[in-house]
């Protein structure tokens, strides 16, 4: 089966949601769901063994030939690693969802279906070897995610939340747009494959630096990186089953999986490599720090998540590293693609049962307000036990997966000292130094997290529902989750070599032939080093700090609201709102009169300067024909109908002599044998009068004499200029031909190709036949907006809002 | 706007049948001869206005009861599958097929995709033009 159709196979299952919904509504829709990912999940599990051996498929789509855009899905280690858990952390999620969301009271139809259109969307990226669809399926991951936040719409806060996020990953989806052209414009291809092969010279390039700062943009927004971090914690608004599927297992990830993409291409900058460690080290340990202040427990989560992914990005950027030093391979540095990869598999795990049991407690006990919990360990066991793996692997304890996998960032990151560019031997120090005051504050709010949960005191008159365990179904998934978490601990070398080393081989290429020659084995005991001396540290100090929690968290009110980054987004969105506001208003006056002066002023000017420019004044009265006595008649008739206008005191003398100048002009018409337009003009002039005669009554009653002097000096102008404008080019026309006369082409073809005798009406269906069905298209939608016009304002009540 | 024309009126009911039958004239003859589907549209259309004008709206919708938004719907949805028709053949879209035909009563005829297409305009122009007047005539 075709990869590429594989990647749009849940759009295809979301058409057939709401009828599922509608017409099999007493089955929860989410069963049928269920079946995608999961089948999804078996399908490319069967890929695995191929490509573990280092085997890649590629699959094409042709899309836009002309422009050389194509849908291409390739599978290689990394791309099957992130499919593997799209699919299965989805088919989990969508299976917890069926116990979490009610079958009645839900609007399951929206929800599955902006889920499904998430899963495609997800795939698309990380699947898609063609950089524009890449961003194409990249946008689409930040609008489902916009509508599954704004799930619950009636509420004030997701739809901010869901706006803020859309926003943030927007703009940086459009400066990642920018950096794809650069680097289409400099690699002469859109294929990432192909800029890899030629990464060498593009670093030579001027754009080059732009390029890698404006992808890094785009990484770092949808990976809620510091600074744009801010949007994740407004997007726990949405309902748990989509904050641990998309706001922390994977859509957030895809900025990782961009810059692991990327790597290879861009790692030859030192600029990538400072940029990406850098700032994933200092969100990591800012975002840690911050997490001990939340109340929320989706809130701690959330900052915990920016937090662990800024833990992966410096990771990342450590493993850029490796290109810059001779033998890597052999150095310790070897470990950071490795640590990155390994620690993905397990926030997933880990992060994805944290969120299902958040989102139980927030079930049965109707709050999620950490200071109200408390003593729910003997009511929630089972919750309990799950919350406790989760968070003491989030806190790198053994015997789970985050203790290996946090063992091997603090090797990473001491392996910098091996890394003796620009006299790194001072501030190699500083990145050891951070990482490990960034443990620490995670191993605080990992406890912090479980224990002041479940552990203390338990206080019923605080909490909305009676507590008790959730039902079995929704306890299914975060069980599972969690059976994985110490899985994994045991048999890290089998995954390693499954999943993780074939991605690696994919980060660096140019290390490694074959995931089989990434030489890494992975052991819970490796002796007494440095890396066990700072776990050690990390428990004792960490232990002693969370013991004293209560006496040292209130100093977390002293920091100012007016200095955050949020006030800073409101700012800035007021501020945008406000001044187009304004500026808007400076110009849109609401009187149709003021648009009419604008429309014509432009038109005159530019059609005067485009007469200027080409030199086009030209005027031969050589090839007139005679004037004859019908010919004076009417224009005598239609000066004085059109005199009548400017001088009529009454509004209705001013149509009828309108209609005059029309009817005349249609004489005209007449006379120069132009039939088919002398009708129409007829037709035409008939009508507008009943019209004009019936918008007559609504008009303003606005009295000629209130308009001032400078007012109608404007408009006598404006009527000058159009009158002079239209001569000119009437003239112009006339008097030179700049090409031949289009209409020879006409009375030639007419018979013989359109099979046609009337020139006119020929030209309507036929030759312009696209502008004809796109102008009655507008006709329509001018009739439409007359009615919603006329119409919503009869129904519509004075002093109404939206929002009320 | 109550009238109580009887001259109006009396003139109307016989000049309207005149002007829809002219309008059908021009339609089909819109192809070899002076008019065509925006033509035949607007006379339609100023033939319902006329009526409108002598009589009054609601007289006027009781005799014609079309839903006019409708209409226009009907006509671009002619339009365009009109256009897009071409591409079933394996043609570029818009391109018109024709040919001449010796039918009764009619002699030889020409049949052309294009009138197909010259209906939805047709419908469409008579649609929007009512849509409009109609909205803003029985808004007080």
């Amino acid at each position: 089966m075709s990869l590429v159709f594989l990647i749009f196979i849940p759009i295809l299952a979301a058409l057939f949601i709401p009828l599922l919904f509608k017409r099999l509504g007493q089955i929860h829709t989410g069963w049928f769901v269920l079946l995608v990912p999961a089948a999804l999940f078996l399908y490319y599990a069967t890929r695995l063994p191929s490509v573990m051996e280092g085997g890649t498929y590629v699959s094409e789509l042709s899309w836009i030939p002309s422009l050389d855009i194509a849908f291409v899905a390739y599978l290689d280690g990394l791309s099957l690693l992130f499919t593997l858990l799209i699919t299965g952390i989805g088919a989990l999620v969508v299976l917890y969802s069926i116990f979490y969301l009610d079958k009645h009271r839900e609007q399951l139809h929206n929800f599955y279906v902006y889920l499904l259109i998430f899963m495609s969307a997800m795939l698309g990226v990380v699947q898609s070897d063609h950089l524009i669809t890449l961003y194409l399926f990249w946008e689409l991951t930040s609008i489902s995610s916009f509508l599954l936040i704004a799930y619950w719409y009636t509420r004030d806060r997701s739809r901010f939340g869901a706006l803020k996020s859309m926003m943030i990953t927007v703009f940086g989806g459009l400066m990642m747009l920018g950096g794809f052209v650069l680097l289409s414009i400099m690699g002469g291809t859109y294929s990432i494959r192909e800029l890899i092969a030629q990464a060498p010279e593009l670093a030579q390039h001027d754009f080059f630096i732009w390029a890698l700062v404006l992808v890094l943009l785009g990484a770092f927004t949808k990976s809620a990186q510091f600074p744009f971090y801010i949007w994740l914690p407004d997007a726990m608004e949405a309902p748990t089953p989509v904050s641990a599927y998309l706001h922390s297992a994977t859509m957030v990830k895809a900025g990782i999986y961009l810059v692991a993409r990327l790597t290879p291409v861009f790692a030859l900058s030192e600029v990538w490599m400072w940029l990406v460690a850098g700032v994933g080290l200092f969100t990591m340990v800012w975002a840690s720090f911050f997490a001990l202040k939340q109340k929320d427990l989706k809130g701690i989560l959330a900052f915990s998540t920016v937090s662990q992914l800024g833990l992966i990005m410096s990771l990342l950027g450590v493993a850029a590293a490796a290109y810059h030093v001779e033998g890597a391979a052999d150095s310790y540095l070897k470990y950071a693609a490795f640590a990155a990869i390994f620690h993905l598999i397990n926030h997933a795990t880990f992060k994805g049962s944290l969120f299902m049991i958040a989102g139980i407690v927030d079930h049965e006990t109707g709050t999620r307000d950490i200071r109200k919990l408390g003593g729910l360990m003997s009511l929630m066991p089972v919750s309990f036990t799950v919350a406790l793996i989760g968070s003491l692997s989030m806190a790198g304890l053994p015997p789970f997966n985050g203790f290996l996998s946090k063992e091997m960032f603090l090797t990473a990151m001491l392996s910098l000292q091996e890394f003796n560019m620009f006299s790194m031997d001072v501030w190699w120090v500083l990145f050891p130094i951070i990482a490990w005051i960034g443990s620490v504050f995670t191993f605080i709010y990992s406890l912090y997290f479980v224990f002041h949960t479940f552990a203390g005191k338990h206080q019923p008159e605080e909490l909305p529902k009676q507590a008790h365990e959730a039902p079995i179904g929704m306890l299914i998934s975060p069980v599972f989750l969690a059976a994985l978490v110490v899985l994994i601990f045991f048999i890290p070398n089998l995954i390693g070599d499954w999943l993780v080393k074939p991605a690696v081989a994919a980060i660096q290429p140019f290390l490694y032939d074959s995931p089989q020659n990434v030489d890494i084995h992975v052991s819970a005991w490796h002796g007494f080093n440095t890396e066990l001396f700072m776990t050690l540290g990390i428990f004792a100090i960490g232990g002693l700090m969370f013991w004293t929690l209560r006496k040292w968290q209130h100093l977390y009110d002293l920091y100012p609201d007016a200095i955050s980054l949020n006030r800073l987004y409101d700012e800035i969105m007021l501020l945008s709102d406000g001044g187009a506001n304004r500026f808007s208003r400076i110009y849109m006056t609401g009187f149709i009169r003021s648009y009419l002066v604008y429309m014509f002023s432009f038109m005159t000017f530019i059609v005067l300067l485009t007469l200027f420019l080409n030199e086009a004044f030209q005027i031969d009265f050589s090839n007139l024909a005679p004037i004859g006595v019908y010919e004076i008649v009417i224009l005598l008739a239609l000066v004085g109908a059109t005199l009548t206008i400017l001088g009529a005191k009454s509004r209705l003398t001013a149509i009828i002599a309108l209609g005059a100048v029309g009817y005349s002009v249609a004489l005209l018409f007449v006379i120069f044998r132009a039939p088919d337009l002398a009708l129409t003009q007829l037709v035409i002039e008939t009508i507008s009068v009943a019209l004009f005669l019936l918008a007559f009554y609504h008009l303003p009653q606005i009295s000629r004499k209130e308009e001032r002097m400078k007012f109608r000096f404007g408009n006598a102008l404006v009527a000058l200029g159009v009158g002079v404008t239209m001569t000119l080019v009437a003239l112009s026309a006339h008097s030179q031909k700049a090409l031949p006369s289009i209409s020879e082409f006409y009375k030639e073809t007419v018979y013989s190709e359109a099979g046609g005798g009337n020139i006119v009406n020929v030209i309507l269906v036929d030759y312009r036949g696209f502008d004809t069905l796109f102008e009655i298209a507008v006709l329509g939608i001018a009739g439409i907006g007359i009615i919603t016009m006329i119409r919503l304002r009869l129904t519509k009540k004075e002093g109404q809002h939206e929002n009320k | 706007m109550r009238t109580n024309d009887v001259m109006l009126q009396t003139a109307t009911k016989v000049v309207t049948f005149i002007i829809l039958m002219f309008a059908v004239h021009i339609f089909f003859a819109g192809h070899y001869t002076p008019g065509g589907g925006f033509v035949g549209g607007l006379l339609t259309a100023s033939a319902i206005v006329l009526l409108m004008l002598a009589f009054d709206i609601p007289t006027i919708k009781k005799i014609l009861p079309i839903n006019y938004v409708v209409l226009t719907a009907v006509g671009l949805l002619i339009a365009i599958a009109t256009a897009s028709a071409s591409i079933v053949f394996d043609v570029p879209f818009f391109t018109h097929a024709y040919d001449y035909f010796d039918l009764p009563l009619f002699g030889e005829t020409s049949l052309h995709s294009a009138l197909l297409f010259d209906i939805g305009v047709y419908l469409v122009v008579v649609g929007v033009t009512m849509t409009i007047i109609q909205t803003i005539g029985e808004d007080e």
